[in-house]
C-alpha cells in the first residue's frame, strides 16, 4: 500500500490540492466557536488511526512535492538553513529522531539499518540510499541537520538550552508564516517572540518557557497554531514578502474558496538526548476554503471564529485586507445552528 | 497516570564494590533492548521498594553516553541519611528487577565552551565520568580537578588518570593538598566554562570565588536537582464529589484525586498549562505552591491550588472538586 504522493506545486500555477481523505484528516485547530491565545500544550502521543497524529512524525501525500519546493527555496537562499558551530551534535540527534520515526511509521517508504555507528538510510520516495558513519560529518553530503531536514516535512528549529532559556541556534526554515531564521538565529525565547501581540501581557511566554525547558526525554509535547495564507504557498517568508504580500489584495468574493487557505502548524517539542537541546518541528498543513467547507461543522465554526477575532490578532495574522470578504463568504455557509464539541468533522 | 518522566523496567546486571564507601550498580533493560541515549551530566531516578515505602533517589549516570547497553551509577553509603543509599548497598543484588526513570539532564555541558574546567569533590565525580567520556570522544578540551579525602576514597581516580593522564589533577585532604582555586580561575583562556559538583560547601566556595574573580554567571555551572515533589501526607475533602482522600508522601494531590475515581481535566501535569486549577473552599493550614501557573498574589490568597504539583500542610483542606 503506502502513500500515493501527489505531483503538485506551491508556487506559480499552485496545483496543490488535498485528496478527500486528507481533507478529513486536516488538523482543524478550533475546538470551540471562538479563539484566543492559551498555553494549549499537551503530551505528543500517538492519536487515532487516519489522523495526522497516527505517527509522531507525520508523512503525507504532499511529501515529495514539499521536498522539491524546499530544494528550490534553498537553491535561491541558502541562509534558510543555518547551524551555529556548537549545534552539530544536536543535528545528529535530530537525524536519529527523524530517521527512526519515519522508518517506524512508514516502513514501506523508509528503512534505517544500524550496525554500531555504521548506518544505512533508504528513502524510496526521494530515491536515496546512503551509507554513512553516525557522528562523522564527512560521510554525508550535507551536515546532519540539513541532510535529514531536506527529507522531512515541516520546518525545524533546534534550540540550545542554557542559562534557563532557549536559544535558536540552528534550523531549517523554508515553510514559515512570515518569520525569518536568518533574523532570529542566536536569539533567545523572549527575543524571538517579541513581535507577538497580547500574549506577553498574559504572561504566556514566561509559562511556556518554563514548560519547554522542563520537557523530558521520551515525553514530547505539542500544540497547534494557525494563520491564513493566500494561495497555497509554503514559503511565506519575510525575505520573499514582495512575492506573496501582494496576494492579499487579490481576494474577491468570487475567488475566496480557491485562494484563501487556512494554514495550521502542528508544533511539537522534543528533548534531544546527546546535546540536551530541544527540537521544535513546525509542520505546516494547508487547506483551501473550498476544501474546508466540505465539512459543514468546520464552515460554521470558522465563520464565527474569523468574524469575532480580536482586531490585534487579525492584524498580526495579516487577515485585515480580506477579512470582510472572507467573513461574508463564510456567513452564507453558517445557518446559526450549534457546532458539536471537539476539533473533528461531524 | 503519573507525573515526571517515562519509566524504564530494568534488571540489575552487576553490583561492584568500588571502595569502603562506594558501590557501583549496573542496569540493563529487561526486554534486552538498548537504553535511551543520554547526555553527560544526566541523572536517573531509581525507585526503591523498601517494605511499605517507595524511595525515589536521583543518581548521575556515569557510563559513556556512547554505550547504551547498560547504565551505571555509583552510590556512596550514607549511614545517617534518609535510607536510600543504605537500601541500595544492603538489598540490591544482581538479577533484581527495578524501575528507573528516563535520563534527565540538569547539569548539561555548554557546547559553546572553548574549554571545560571541571571541579569535583568526593562522590561528585560521577557526572564528570560521563561528561569526560563524551568530550573525549569528540576531541573536546577539558581539565578535571578532583578532591577526595584519601587516595583509597578517590573513587575512579585511577581510571580517570589512566584514561586522561595529565588532564586530571588529584588532591587528597589527608595530604593537605588543596585546589589553588584563585590561581586556577585566574589563568583560564577566554571562553572557558566552569563546572562544579561536590558537597554544597564546595559548590558555594567555587561559585563565590568565580563571581569575585569576574566569571560571568552564564559560564559557571553546578549540579542542583529539582526540588523534590514528595512531601508529608495530608487529608483533603472533595466537596463536589463528596469524598475524603489522603494524599500519600510520594503521591501528588492530582494523583490522589484520580485514585479516588474523580477525573479532573489536565494537560501538562507540570504546573504550567492551568487545566487542573482548583478552587479552595476552606482550609486550615499552609499551602506549598510549586506551580508556575498561578500568580504570587493568587498563591498568597489561598483561594486556588494546582493539584498536579502543589501540596498542603495542616489540619483540613476542602476543595471544589
Amino acid at each position: 500500500m503506502g502513500i500515493t504522493f501527489r505531483n503538485e506545486t506551491f508556487r506559480n500555477d499552485f496545483t496543490f490540492r488535498n485528496s478527500p481523505e486528507h481533507i478529513r484528516r486536516f488538523p482543524f485547530p478550533f475546538h470551540e466557536d471562538s479563539y484566543m491565545y492559551a498555553v494549549n500544550i499537551e503530551p505528543h502521543v500517538v492519536g487515532p488511526k487516519g489522523s495526522v497524529l497516527e505517527n509522531l512524525i507525520d508523512v503525507d501525500e504532499h511529501y515529495v512535492a514539499e521536498m522539491q519546493d524546499r530544494a528550490l527555496v534553498l537553491a535561491e537562499d541558502p541562509l534558510r538553513c543555518q547551524s551555529l558551530p556548537h549545534m552539530t551534535l544536536a543535528g545528529w540527534d535530530l537525524l536519529e529522531l527523524l530517521m527512526e520515526q519515519q522508518a517506524l511509521g512508514y516502513p514501506e517508504h523508509f528503512t534505517l539499518t544500524r550496525d554500531g555507528d555504521r548506518w544505512r538510510w533508504i528513502n524510496r520516495p526521494l530515491g536515496i540510499d546512503d551509507s554513512f558513519t553516525f557522528g562523522d560529518v564527512s560521510t554525508l553530503p550535507y551536515g546532519p541537520m540539513e541532510y535529514i531536514t531536506r527529507q522531512s516535512q515541516g520546518d525545524f528549529c533546534i534550540l540550545d538550552q542554557r542559562d534557563g532559556n532557549l536559544w535558536m541556534d540552528a534550523g531549517m526554515v523554508t515553510t514559515q508564516a512570515d518569520w525569518s531564521l536568518d533574523f532570529d538565529i542566536g536569539m533567545n525565547f523572549f527575543e524571538w517572540h517579541a513581535p507577538v501581540p497580547l500574549a506577553h501581557e498574559k504572561g504566556i511566554f514566561v509559562r511556556a518557557l518554563k514548560f519547554l525547558t522542563n520537557i523530558q526525554q521520551g515525553k514530547p509535547a505539542r500544540r497547534l497554531n494557525w494563520t491564513m495564507t493566500i494561495n497555497p504557498r509554503l514559503d511565506t517568508s519575510p525575505e520573499n514578502y514582495h512575492k506573496w504580500g501582494p496576494d492579499r489584495t487579490t481576494v474577491t468574493p468570487e475567488n475566496v474558496g480557491d485562494k484563501v487557505h487556512l494554514r495550521v502548524e502542528l508544533q511539537s517539542f522534543w528533548r534531544l538526548p546527546r546535546s540536551n537541546g530541544i527540537v521544535f518541528p513546525i509542520r505546516c498543513y494547508l487547506i483551501k476554503m473550498d476544501e474546508l467547507v466540505t465539512q459543514p461543522k468546520w464552515a460554521r465554526r470558522l465563520h464565527r471564529v474569523i468574524r469575532d477575532l480580536p482586531e490585534e490578532l487579525a492584524n498580526y495574522k495579516g487577515l485585515t485586507r480580506y477579512r470582510a470578504t472572507l467573513v461574508e463568504w463564510l456567513s452564507k455557509l453558517d445557518d446559526g445552528s450549534p457546532t458539536s464539541p471537539g476539533f473533528g468533522p461531524d | 497516570m503519573s507525573t515526571g518522566t517515562t519509566k524504564l523496567d530494568v534488571v540489575v546486571s552487576d553490583v561492584v564494590p568500588v571502595n569502603e564507601l562506594v558501590t557501583r550498580f549496573h542496569f540493563r533493560r529487561r526486554d534486552g533492548q538498548l537504553l535511551p541515549t543520554f547526555s553527560g551530566g544526566a541523572h536517573v531516578v531509581v525507585e526503591m521498594r523498601d517494605g511499605e515505602r517507595t524511595r525515589l533517589n536521583p543518581y548521575s549516570l556515569m557510563g559513556s553516553p556512547l554505550d547504551t547497553r547498560e547504565y551505571t551509577i555509583s552510590v556512596r553509603r550514607d549511614d545517617v541519611g534518609r535510607g536510600g543509599s543504605l537500601f541500595m548497598h544492603r538489598h540490591v543484588r544482581p538479577g533484581m528487577e527495578m524501575v528507573i526513570s528516563y535520563p534527565v539532564n540538569l547539569f548539561s555541558l555548554d557546547l559553546r565552551a572553548r574549554k571545560h574546567l571541571m571541579l569535583a569533590g568526593g562522590i561528585g565525580i560521577t557526572p564528570f565520568m560521563a561528561q569526560t567520556a563524551q568530550l573525549a570522544a569528540e576531541g573536546g578540551n577539558f581539565e578535571l580537578h578532583y578532591t577526595c579525602r584519601t587516595a583509597s576514597l578517590g573513587t575512579y581516580a585511577d581510571v580517570l588518570r589512566e584514561r586522561y593522564d595529565r588532564r586530571v589533577r588529584l588532591y587528597h585532604d589527608d595530604r593537605d593538598e588543596r585546589i589553588e582555586l584563585d590561581r586556577l580561575l585566574s589563568s583560564q583562556p577566554l571562553g572557558t566554562h566552569l563546572y562544579v559538583c561536590g558537597p554544597s560547601g564546595m559548590i558555594g566556595w567555587v561559585c563565590d570565588r568565580a563571581a569575585a574573580l569576574g566569571w560571568p554567571a552564564e559560564t559557571v555551572h553546578f549540579e542542583h536537582f529539582a526540588a523534590p515533589q514528595p512531601g508529608a501526607p495530608f487529608d483533603v475533602t472533595l466537596a463536589v464529589s463528596g469524598k475524603t482522600i489522603r494524599v500519600g508522601e510520594q503521591q501528588s494531590l492530582l494523583e490522589a484525586i484520580e485514585a479516588a475515581g474523580v477525573d479532573p481535566p489536565y494537560l501538562c501535569r507540570g504546573g504550567v498549562c492551568g487545566q487542573c486549577e482548583t478552587n479552595v473552599i476552606a482550609h486550615d493550614g499552609k499551602f506549598i505552591h510549586n506551580d508556575h501557573w498561578l500568580s504570587e498574589q493568587e498563591h498568597r490568597s489561598c483561594k486556588k491550588i494546582m493539584p498536579c504539583v502543589s501540596r498542603f500542610e495542616g489540619g483540613s483542606l476542602v476543595l471544589e472538586r
